[in-house]
């Protein structure tokens, strides 16, 4: 039993680590196609997107609609660093560290600066003010002079070696899991889900709110700024139309899809949804392209209603896919409903 | 860091809480005024009153979520006065609600765990690097839970997410959590509200049976007139924000000015 | 006089985004939501102009109006009404999807191009050095006009007695014989009517308009109803005002000018801070 659970904690990190180990096997024999790299290499940056959405919004229990914001900070001063750091010191790991080192930071002030309102703001409030936040950092990039960040124009950012940066973008995948599920299954992970579930209560049984609020914005922000870096790194060219409240919310339909507060969810939805993506780009040419958001807003309302809806609340107990999955579930819950009834 | 300096009771006991003339204004409503408050240490405290007399509020100001406008308060000595909730609970002083606020989505265990967070060290670091420090205070917050949730005949539903627990044993959570933050004053807010008989008499055993076992000092609410004449040893009663009556509980019962404000002329 | 101009201008804008800053208020201070698609009606109204223009403009109007009330509704029965008592989490990422599916949707229909949509063309009236577009005046004009006809509503029919008490309290709204699910659904009707109309003064403005054309606006009016205090009508009247004010005249200096999102979106974000309940909102904290 022992032994099954811990195994399970360590599922995702040894699904990936395999996907990235028959990936390199393949491109080394030269099967894998330069098209599926890059797929590889958006993959791992949705993912990273939405684990630490997550952290925020599954976690913490706060909505937070400026997560492209945070990744726009990484991607044009990562995408800065490695510019300027490529000429002297070569466009290779070193610079990479320092553009992750640098974008990631400054990611985390940003991250900082929102959970301060975070501390006073609940909700609706805070929601808008993280979506106000994002086009802030949007609109100041846009209009910044031709030479230091491009502009309008956007900036031009030195493109790693194409065949295997999607390796570096798994590592960093990792990294981030390592990080966030370490966090949340630990003493601070449950005073973060205890401050979602009731924070009068959390604050009551000593639980310093502010602290933990704080590093769930902080960390979250980090780490889509690091995806940021990687993104500009995919690119030759970081525009901050990219970073809209739309891709905001494609983020947050991905969180949404996988199960709040479900990490692994997450990841696959990520997975799920790139591909999907892609696929569907083919398909839909033209007009309609748009059919795709027109299917995701659908899920999203459709999922959300479902999940949360009060009048179905007989209907999800009744059909839950975990417990048709695993008899022991079910017998728990039976026994839970004989509690009920002997109450 | 202001002195600490404990208050003796004239019988030589320790007076745990201590509170002077806490007032506290909403707009032009006083809802507490002019409230002390004496209980020694290892004390069962009973606060009474009407509906909207102002106990919870009084549990607020002592658990820091408002501040008192006037008034101080002190924790065995300790100047306590305007700490925030979480300041309040590290010094020493849990409670529970009224409507209860447990952590929903959480296991039972993990409810308790929750609470032990601060008995026992482990940094943010230590946490998601894994070190050893981590993986011993993991099985200690467990160990200390587990102990918790039998002396609440709770451990059998360890599992169970806490929203999934009937209404008695949720109550019965709500103190073992607040237990585990290792407190010198238990506030209990109306602890046996909605229970049934058995319930409410299961509940004074486990109240009586925690006050022995772990030395606590506990001020509670209540409006089951049998719970407080059962176990509480002194009462105050309040009306309107104001003191009615202080002293021993069988003498406040009696006395015609309680038994005024409660049942009218 | 370019003072002077810029203010007019300032004001007649404002006049429209407290129009739209009355919707949010509204259904915030009833349903207690956050209505994030209420952006998007404005756009829908936009395009049921465009569809009706060619019949004549008053029909347009009044279509649009028509139509987004019934929109309204729908979204509110669909996707808010089974929500109802669940988490607020739960209900603002619904009202995010509504308001990505009325984009999406406006975009398979109409493209994401620009259309060009005038309702009329209505000339410029000067007055010695001061020229201000009659559509301004028109504007100005007909959102004072809304704004006095919504308050004497709310004041005096029973309807908007009936909405104000629900505001206050649901439940004992409820007890007292309201009927809450007809209250929030007239609610939303209005809201959505007066975001077609604001629509239609957007287009006297600029006659374009795009599937994304509301979200903007939307965050803005937020912003004004924020100013104001949330929940409260004559401050979402106010807070667009203000804000109207002030985006034009950032928007007269050169050196901020691209900049002036950003300064609205600021100003929201430390008026959120420093005083979050509003001009003239009421503090509302969690009873322990």
């Amino acid at each position: 039993m022992k032994k099954f659970t811990s195994f399970k904690n360590y599922i995702n990190y040894s699904v990936i680590g395999l996907i990235t180990v028959v990936c390199v096997i393949l491109s080394l024999s030269g099967v894998l196609k330069a098209s599926t790299a890059i797929l590889l290499e958006e993959i791992a940056i949705k993912i990273m997107l939405a684990v630490s959405l997550s952290l925020v919004v599954g976690f913490l229990g706060e909505l937070s609609l400026g997560h492209a914001g945070f990744m726009c900070v990484g991607a044009y001063l990562g995408g800065k660093v490695a510019a300027i750091l490529a000429a002297p010191l070569g466009n290779g790991i070193l610079t990479l560290v320092a553009a992750l080192a640098v974008g990631g930071i400054c990611a985390g002030v940003c991250g900082f600066l929102i959970g301060l309102p975070a501390l006073r703001l609940k909700g609706d409030y805070l929601a808008i003010t993280t979506l106000a936040f994002g086009e802030i950092v949007r609109t100041i990039f846009l209009n910044t002079s031709e030479e230091s960040f491009g502009g309008p124009i956007g900036l031009a950012t030195p493109r790693f070696n194409k065949e295997w940066f999607y390796v570096i973008c798994f590592v960093m995948v990792l990294i981030t899991l390592f990080v966030i599920q370490n966090l949340i299954r630990s003493k601070h992970g449950r005073a973060i889900k205890a401050i979602r579930d009731n924070e009068i209560a959390a604050r009551a049984t000593g639980i310093n709110v502010t602290r933990y609020k704080l590093i769930g914005f902080i960390l979250s922000a980090v780490f889509a700024g690091l995806a940021g870096v990687l993104y500009s790194y995919t690119k030759f060219n970081v525009s901050s139309q990219i970073f809209d409240y739309n891709y905001s919310i494609e983020i947050l339909v991905i969180v949404v899809l996988g199960g709040m507060g479900n990490i692994n969810g997450s990841i696959v939805s990520a997975v799920f949804v790139t591909f999907l993506n892609r696929e569907l780009a083919n398909i839909l040419t033209g007009n309609l392209a748009v059919l795709k958001d027109i299917i995701y807003a659908v899920i999203l309302i459709a999922i959300v209603i479902y999940r949360n809806a009060p009048a179905l609340k007989g209907f999800r107990e009744k059909y839950n896919i975990k417990q048709l999955f695993s008899k022991k579930k079910a017998a728990q819950e039976s026994s839970e409903e004989a509690v009920k009834e002997e109450n | 860091m202001a002195e600490v300096k404990k208050i003796y009771a004239d019988d030589g006991r320790e007076i745990v809480l201590k509170a002077d003339h806490l007032c506290i204004q909403f707009g032009g409503l006083k809802a507490v005024d002019n409230v002390n408050l004496e209980i020694k240490k290892g004390e069962l405290y009973g606060l009474i009153g009407p509906n909207g007399a102002g106990k919870t509020t009084v549990f607020n100001l002592l658990t820091g979520v408002y501040k008192p406008t006037l008034g101080r308060f002190y924790l065995c000595g300790e100047d306590l006065t305007g700490k925030t909730p979480a300041e309040m609970n590290k010094k020493g002083i849990a409670r529970t609600f009224q409507n209860i606020r447990l952590f929903n989505n959480l296991t039972v265990i993990e409810n308790v765990m929750v609470g032990l967070a601060n008995q026992i060290p482990c940094n943010l670091v230590q946490s998601v690097f894994r070190l050893p420090r981590h993986k011993k205070s993991e099985k200690e917050y467990y160990e200390r839970a587990l102990e918790l949730l039998k002396v609440f005949n709770l451990d059998e539903y360890k599992d169970y997410l806490a929203a999934n627990l009937p209404y008695g044993k949720q109550r019965k959570l709500e103190i073992a959590r607040a237990m585990a933050t290792n407190p010198k004053l238990l506030l209990l807010d109306e602890p046996a509200a909605g229970m049934n008989p058995n319930e409410t008499q299961e509940l004074m055993d486990v109240i009586s049976f925690i006050r022995k076992e772990f030395d606590i000092t506990i001020l509670l609410i209540e409006h089951d007139m049998r719970l407080v004449g059962g176990i509480c040893e002194k009462l105050t009663v309040l009306n309107f924000g104001t003191e009615l009556a202080v002293g021993e509980t069988s003498e406040v019962l009696n006395n015609p000015e309680v038994i005024k404000a409660y049942i009218g002329e | 006089m370019e003072f002077l101009t810029t203010f007019v201008n300032g004001l007649s804008l404002g006049g429209i985004y407290a129009m739209i800053a009355l919707g949010y208020t509204m259904v915030y201070g009833i349903a207690k939501m956050l209505n994030f698609a209420h952006g998007d009606i404005i756009m829908v109204g936009g395009y049921t102009i465009l569809l009706f223009l060619f019949v004549n403009p008053i029909v347009a109007i009044i279509a649009a109006m028509v139509f987004c009330m019934i929109l309204g509704i729908v979204v509110e029965k669909v996707a808010y009404k089974p929500l109802r008592g669940a988490s607020p989490l739960a209900v603002l990422i619904t009202a995010i999807g509504v308001s990505y599916l009325l984009q999406s949707l406006a975009q398979m229909i109409f493209g994401s191009a620009p259309k060009y949509i005038v309702i009329a063309d209505l000339g410029i009236l000067k007055i010695g050095s001061l020229s201000i577009g009659y559509n301004t005046i028109i504007t100005l004009v007909c959102s004072i006009l809304v704004m006095v006809a919504l308050s004497l509503f709310v004041k005096f029919s029973k309807t908007g007695r009936a909405m104000v008490a629900v505001s206050e309290d649901k439940g004992a709204a409820q007890l007292m014989g309201i009927n809450v699910n007809r209250i929030i659904m007239i609610t939303f009707a209005i809201g959505s009517a007066l975001a077609a109309l604001a629509s239609v003064f957007f287009l006297l403005k600029a006659p374009t308009m795009t599937p994304t054309f509301g979200s903007l606006p939307g965050i803005k009016a937020f912003t004004a109803a924020v100013i104001g205090g949330i929940g409260s009508i004559p401050g979402a009247m106010i807070g667009g005002i203000l804000l109207g004010v002030i985006e034009c005249f950032a928007q007269a200096v050169p050196a901020i000018s691209p900049y002036t999102d950003a300064i609205e979106f600021s100003i929201l974000i430390i008026l959120l801070l420093v005083k979050p309940s509003g001009l003239l909102g009421k503090v509302r904290r969690e009873k322990v």
